[in-house]
This record gives C-alpha cells, sequence and structure tokens, in this order.
C-alpha cells in the first residue's frame, strides 16, 4: 500500500525541513517529500521526475490529511525498558512496542537488566526475533557491559555488537568498579558504540527513595543526595577523558550533572547525555502526596535542578531526551512507599511533556524534534529519525495544539504507573506511522 | 472539632485543633484520676492496633485508651506473622476493613503507611508512628505536659537532643511546638542531622552546652543502637561524652526546666540515671498523659462525619 500525506507541516531537523508539504511513501519506504511554496530544495527519490506532481494517486493510495498537525520522523528513544525476557508481567516486547508507537516512537532501544540479563548473543537474539514477530517498532537491544551486570567481568561486547546490540550499559545499577568502567570505555573503541552510564553512587544512594533535601526531611523519608549522580558522571567523564571511549550519561537529574558535563564537552571530551520528561517537568515537592508512581531513579529533583536541566537542554549540553519507560505491574507500585518499585511508565506522555518546553521557550520545536530523533539515532548509530528519500517510513503525525486527558487506564503499555494521570496536555499523537504501517489513534 | 477524619500528623493540623485535643484530653485525664475510669461514648465501636513494629507501650496506651471508651480493640502484630506469608499491606488493611473496624492505629517502619491506609480505607486512621515522618500523638502528649508545668507554650525554649534524622517523634515535636510559637533547638552531630531542617523555623546546635542555654524544656531521643555499625556515630561511649544528658549539664539550662523522654530509655547512652530519675523529670506523667491525649484523639475523630 501506498500513503500520502498532505496538509500537514513538516517538520526534520535532520535535514533542516520545516513547512507545509506532502510525504508520499511506497512499501514501507519514503519515496518523497515535496515541499510546497518551494523554498529551499525539494527532495524526491532517486527515480522522482523533477519539479512534477506527486505520482499520480493510483488505486492503493491511502491519503491522509494532516490539517493541523506537524508531521514528524518517528522518535527514537534511547533508554527503554521493555522487562522481556523474565518480567512479562510488567511489560513485553508486544506491549511496549504497542505503547512506543501510541507516543510516536517508532524505535526504542531496550535496557539489557532483563531476566536473563542481554549479556550474551543468545538473549539478544531472542530479542530481535521476538520484536520481529510481535513487536510494533523497531527495536534495537543495549548489551550488558559487564556479565550478568555485576560488575566482575565484561561480556563479549564483541559479539553482542555483531549479534544486534547497538550500546553498551549496566542500567539499572551503575558499574562500580572504576576499572572495569575505563576498561568497558577503552574496549568499545573497537565498534565505537557508546557505553551508557547509570550514575549512582550505590554508598552515597544506599536505602534512599528521593531526593535528599528538605522535602524528604518533612516526609521523614530516606533521600538520595545529588553527590551520589555527580560523583559518578565526574569520575566517567575523567574515565573518558583518559580513554578517549564513547560515553553516553543516562538520566542527568540535578543542576551539578549539567555543569560537569557542560565544562567537559567544553574541552572537548566525547561525551553525550540525555534526560527525561520528569526531570524538567517535577520536582520533589510532588512527592508529599507518597504517591509511589513518583518514586523513580534518580529521584526527581528541584526547581534548581528543573532549570538547570532546562538550560542544559538549551545550550545543548543534554543532547537528546528519553523515556526511561521503566512500567512496573500494580503489585509493585501498591505498596509502602519504600517498598515500591522505581520508575515510571513514560513512553505515551513523553512527547506531550516536552512539548511544554516549546511553551516555556527552553527549545524551538525543530530542536525539541531534534532531540527526540536524529540526535538519540545518531548517538546510537542507528539510520533513524530522519524523512529522508529512501528511510523507513517511520512518522508521527501530531496536532501540537489539541488538549487531552492522561488516562492511565487507557495506557497500551502493562504499566500504568505514571504519576501525569488526570493532567491536561497538547501534543498526543494522532497517527503513527511505523515502517509503513499506520496506526490511528484518533 | 476535627475537621479530618485521620490523625496522620501534626503537619495537618491548626493551631485550633490542637488546642481543642489537648482541652479534651484534660477532661479525661480527670475521668482517669476517678475510682471508674471508663466511660462509654465508643461503646459498639471496633479499635484495631495494626502495628508492623514492635512497640508495647504505644500498643498498650492506644488499647487503654479505646477500653476507657468502652470501645472494643483487636491487637493485629503482623510483624511476623502476614507479611513473612508474603501478604501485603493492601491485602491486610482490606482485610481489616472486612472485620467491621472503625479505626485503625498503625504503626509501621515506612513513612507514608498510614496516608496510604486513609486512601484505601475510608475509617478513621490513628497514625502511632510511621517511619521517620510523624508520631503525632508522642508530640501532642508532649504538649499537653509542658503545658500542665509551664501553663504556656509561646516563647519556651525546646531543646530535643539526639537522632533528629531518623526520629519521627523529634519532627512531630518540632511541628506541634513550632505551630504553638515555641522557639524550638534541636542539638544533635551533623549526621544525625536532617537535611535543611533549618527551614523549619528552628535552630540546629552540635554542642550541647550551647543548645542547652536557658531551655525551659529539654527532651532526650531514644538513640538506636544499631547507629554506631551504620556509620552514624564511632561508639556509644563517645556520644554519651558528647551528647548524654548529665546532671552537669543541666545547669545551663533554666533552673526550672523539665526533662522529657518519649521512652524507652537507653540509660548511660542518652542519659544519666540521676538526671532520668531526678526531680526534673517528668517522664512518668508523660505515660499517664498519653493516655488521656490517645483518648482525646478517639473521642474527637469519633465525633467527624465521615
Ligand atoms: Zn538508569
Amino acid at each position: 500500500m501506498n500513503i500520502l500525506i498532505k496538509n500537514g507541516r513538516i517538520i526534520d531537523p535532520s535535514q533542516d525541513i520545516d513547512g507545509k508539504g506532502e510525504i508520499l511513501i511506497e512499501d514501507g519506504k519514503i519515496m518523497e517529500v515535496r515541499r510546497l511554496k518551494a523554498e529551499g530544495k525539494r527532495l524526491k527519490a532517486k527515480n522522482g521526475k523533477k519539479n512534477s506532481e506527486l505520482r499520480t494517486p493510483d488505486s492503493e493510495l491511502r491519503i491522509i490529511d494532516a490539517s493541523g498537525c506537524i508531521v514528524i520522523p518517528g522518535l527514537v528513544d534511547m533508554h527503554t525498558h521493555l522487562r522481556e525476557p523474565g518480567y512479562e508481567y510488567k511489560e513485553t516486547i508486544a506491549t511496549g512496542t504497542k505503547a512506543a508507537v501510541r507516543g510516536g516512537f517508532t524505535s526504542v532501544c531496550c535496557m539489557p537488566n532483563t531476566n536473563p540479563v542481554n549479556d550474551t548473543i543468545s538473549v539478544t537474539a531472542f530479542i530481535i526475533d521476538k520484536a520481529k514477530k510481535e513487536g510494533s517498532c523497531a527495536v534495537y537491544p543495549i548489551g550488558a557491559i559487564t556479565k550478568t551486570q555485576r560488575n566482575e567481568e565484561l561480556a563479549e561486547l564483541d559479539a553482542l555488537k555483531r549479534s544486534g546490540c547497538v550500546a553498551f550499559s549496566d542500567d539499572g545499577k551503575p558499574v562500580t568498579n572504576s576499572l572495569i568502567m575505563r576498561r568497558a570505555l577503552e574496549y568499545s573503541k573497537i565498534f565505537d558504540v557508546p557505553i551508557i552510564s547509570h550514575c549512582e553512587d550505590m554508598y552515597l544512594s544506599e536505602g534512599g527513595v528521593m531526593n535528599e533535601g528538605f522535602i524528604s526531611t518533612i516526609l521523614g523519608l530516606k533521600g538520595i543526595p545529588k553527590a551520589a549522580e555527580e560523583i559518578m558522571v565526574a569520575r566517567d567523564l575523567a574515565l573518558c577523558e583518559l580513554t578517549g571511549g564513547k560515553l553516553h550519561i543516562a538520566h542527568v537529574s540535578t543542576e551539578g550533572s549539567v555543569g560537569l558535563i557542560r565544562e567537559a564537552k567544553a574541552r572537548g571530551i566525547r561525551v553525550t547525555a540525555e534526560t527525561c520528561p520528569h526531570y524538567f517537568t517535577l520536582t520533589d515537592e510532588a512527592l508529599k502526596s507518597y504517591d509511589t508512581n513518583l518514586k523513580v531513579n534518580p529521584p526527581v529533583r528541584t526547581e534548581r535542578d528543573v532549570e538547570a536541566i532546562k538550560r542544559g537542554l538549551n545550550d545543548n549540553t543534554i543532547d537528546a531526551i528519553a523515556t526511561d519507560h521503566a512500567p512496573h505491574h500494580a503489585d509493585d507500585k501498591t505498596k509502602e512507599f519504600d517498598a515500591a518499585a522505581f520508575g515510571i511508565s513514560g513512553l505515551e506522555t513523553a512527547f506531550p511533556l516536552s512539548l511544554k518546553l516549546v511553551e516555556q521557550k527552553v527549545l524551538s520545536l525543530k530542536q525539541l524534534i531534534h532531540k527526540m530523533t536524529v540526535t538519540p539515532a545518531n548517538i546510537m548509530g542507528i539510520l533513524k529519525g530522519s524523512l529522508s528519500v529512501g528511510s523507513d517510513a517511520d512518522i508521527a503525525i501530531i496536532d501540537p495544539e489539541k488538549s487531552l486527558e492522561v488516562d492511565s487506564s487507557t495506557f497500551l503499555s502493562k504499566g500504568k504507573n505514571t504519576p501525569f494521570h488526570g493532567w491536561v496536555l497538547k501534543g498526543f499523537v494522532e497517527k503513527t506511522i511505523a515502517a509503513g504501517k499506520i496506526y490511528d489513534w484518533t | 472539632m476535627l475537621n479530618t477524619k485521620d490523625l496522620l500528623g501534626i503537619k495537618e493540623l491548626t493551631p485550633e485543633e490542637i488546642y481543642s485535643i489537648l482541652d479534651t484530653a484534660s477532661g479525661f485525664k480527670d475521668v482517669l484520676q476517678r475510682d471508674i475510669k471508663k466511660v462509654p461514648p465508643l461503646r459498639g465501636k471496633t479499635v484495631v492496633n495494626l502495628f508492623f513494629e514492635p512497640s508495647t507501650r504505644t500498643r498498650t496506651s492506644f488499647e487503654l485508651a479505646a477500653k476507657r471508651l468502652s470501645a472494643d480493640v483487636v491487637n493485629f502484630s503482623v510483624a511476623t506473622s502476614s507479611v513473612t506469608k508474603g501478604e501485603t499491606l493492601k491485602d491486610t488493611a482490606l482485610t481489616i476493613k472486612a472485620l467491621g473496624a472503625d479505626f485503625v492505629v498503625i504503626r509501621h517502619s515506612s513513612a507514608g503507611v498510614p496516608h496510604f491506609l486513609s486512601r484505601l480505607l475510608d475509617i478513621s486512621i490513628i497514625n502511632a508512628g510511621d517511619g521517620a515522618n510523624e508520631h503525632p500523638t508522642q508530640a501532642l502528649l508532649d504538649l499537653f505536659t509542658v503545658l500542665s508545668h509551664k501553663k504556656k507554650i509561646k516563647g519556651l525554649i525546646i531543646a530535643i537532643i539526639g537522632d533528629i534524622v531518623h526520629s519521627r517523634v523529634a519532627r512531630s515535636c518540632i511541628y506541634a511546638f513550632v505551630k504553638l510559637g515555641a522557639r524550638v533547638r534541636v542539638i544533635c552531630p551533623p549526621t544525625l542531622t536532617p537535611p535543611e531542617i533549618t527551614n523549619l523555623g528552628i535552630e540546629v546546635f552540635h554542642n550541647m552546652e550551647k543548645g542547652l542555654e536557658d531551655a525551659d524544656v529539654i527532651m532526650t531521643l531514644r538513640l538506636q543502637l544499631e547507629r554506631q555499625s551504620k556509620g552514624f556515630l564511632p561508639s556509644l561511649e563517645e556520644y554519651f561524652y558528647l551528647y548524654g544528658l548529665t546532671s552537669e549539664r543541666m545547669r545551663v539550662a533554666k533552673g526550672d526546666a523539665i526533662v522529657m523522654h518519649p521512652g524507652p530509655m537507653n540509660r548511660g547512652v542518652e542519659i544519666e540515671s540521676e538526671v532520668a530519675d531526678g526531680r526534673q523529670s517528668v517522664i512518668l506523667e508523660q505515660v499517664t498523659n498519653g493516655l488521656a491525649v490517645r483518648m482525646a484523639v478517639l473521642y474527637l475523630l469519633a465525633g467527624v462525619k465521615k
């Protein structure tokens, strides 16, 4: 089936496109992107005819009217927990990728803290195979840095890379052993893939369930100091400088981390960084309700940190916005705050929450889309996040003005654990096209 | 005279509500002096004591308070039984609801558990201590005790000594005394000081002599002995040397200062026996007042329309 998307505002930062236009899709690939009011260059497929109309509609052509909407590359999430294998009661590859396309994501990179851990090619192969059979969008596994994420020996990084892993991380936990982290950064230079660091000093964070500060004091909950993150950010930046490896800092949550990364980038250190919507949307004040849906690691911080993260996004200290989608079963959240699981189910609210940055003038719409499409794709070295001719037809069509109320019970993710239930947000996805397949959410 | 169905903490109370509880408690204190100490207001009501942490003192006090008001009391000790079988807090709560309880008195090692129950159940929840968050009836009985000696709260200097960071008693007392206009100081080692606690409008001292100067009320807290192994303190001896309440140190406080302790005491760790048993000590009065205050809380919550 061929698809023609008409009347939308096409924004593709990878090609510096922003304007009204039409997109023609054939056989799951982008055939032609035509900009109306032809300013700038017109892009078309190699076999397209110069300056002609888009191909005449044939009987198999499905026309999508995107009036009032933005038409953007399918979003790329570089930090997702799909939970399969091992924790299928929390999420599966099938449900997690459904939640992804619902949220406008057409590529997700899944973290290896499954059971078994994705530290061997058989697990990687299982994920890739399962995603092909049951997934709704592209899935890129992230391999473990150390065997069973135990901080003792490096996993077979090359074998994992060859079988399809696009990056390495022990996410969920830090690599506590600095020597192992050094070796990982060194060894990864063979294939130039990022080592993704979950920055947490486990001695400092031990027993902590929220940000350490005045709010943890009045709630009587044990805090996780910002220093627990910043110490590890500083360590990994030093190791990155030492080794020349490719470092990516996951889920930046503090003002201090932003400062460290900014300074490192200024010195030419090869580091990239991501943050997640909750770190620029929420502060620890929200925890006064003891709502366990707000329990996340790293924890949501303070107004100062939120402002610093916004500045970091604005000046590109923080390259990308990821979800850290961490779905949990209600039983793991309907508990004492101390005992509840960490994590937020994030795929289905990430774009609307991030769109607030445009309203707040932190980012332009194009910059925002950059940080959710081509930037994460480039960091991960995957050919995604672009509407360039010949690419997979991965597209999100979004009405940036329409308001909707978040209702977690309608989530396609098994994880209904969101602190944003009941929030009224703009920018939910109207339609997603993943590899040419249309999902209509209206 | 209370506006909520629950007593979750002092944080949530207005000064008027606090005074109304204290006034009611003084009525019950008179009842407790009588020959027949039982009154009928809670006849036919059921109070469930749900204790996830062992605490004979607080549980007994609530039990007796409920019985003096003619309620039926069920003690539901979950510390070892159901929890080890994997029963969740939610299941326990729903079981208690099914039993037809009117009040749940909850003690749990995790902060926020009373709030969790409050959302889950429409019966009255009384917080008998949740993690390091609050222990409101302890603070109310402390206010009651101080009032009976000092006749006012406003302007008094209250010194709270010890492991403030882990203490729900300290937090509830800080809220209570600050709300009623006292000047509150905490005296504690820096390792046991809660972050940004001065935002509550109190002063922090790491030196006993300075902190005790001119104090009207001296409240020393129980030191959990495992704080040493967790690296908060080098040794209990050193703690006593620095922060132990001794008769020597009492001299810098006001001559008529009173000494309080929420119990149970570690004699020789946070307090010297000479002080604990001395003429300024009101520690045993606190126990009696606790009974009156808890009767008042049960009585007033029973009157709240649900
Ligand atoms: Zn992580």
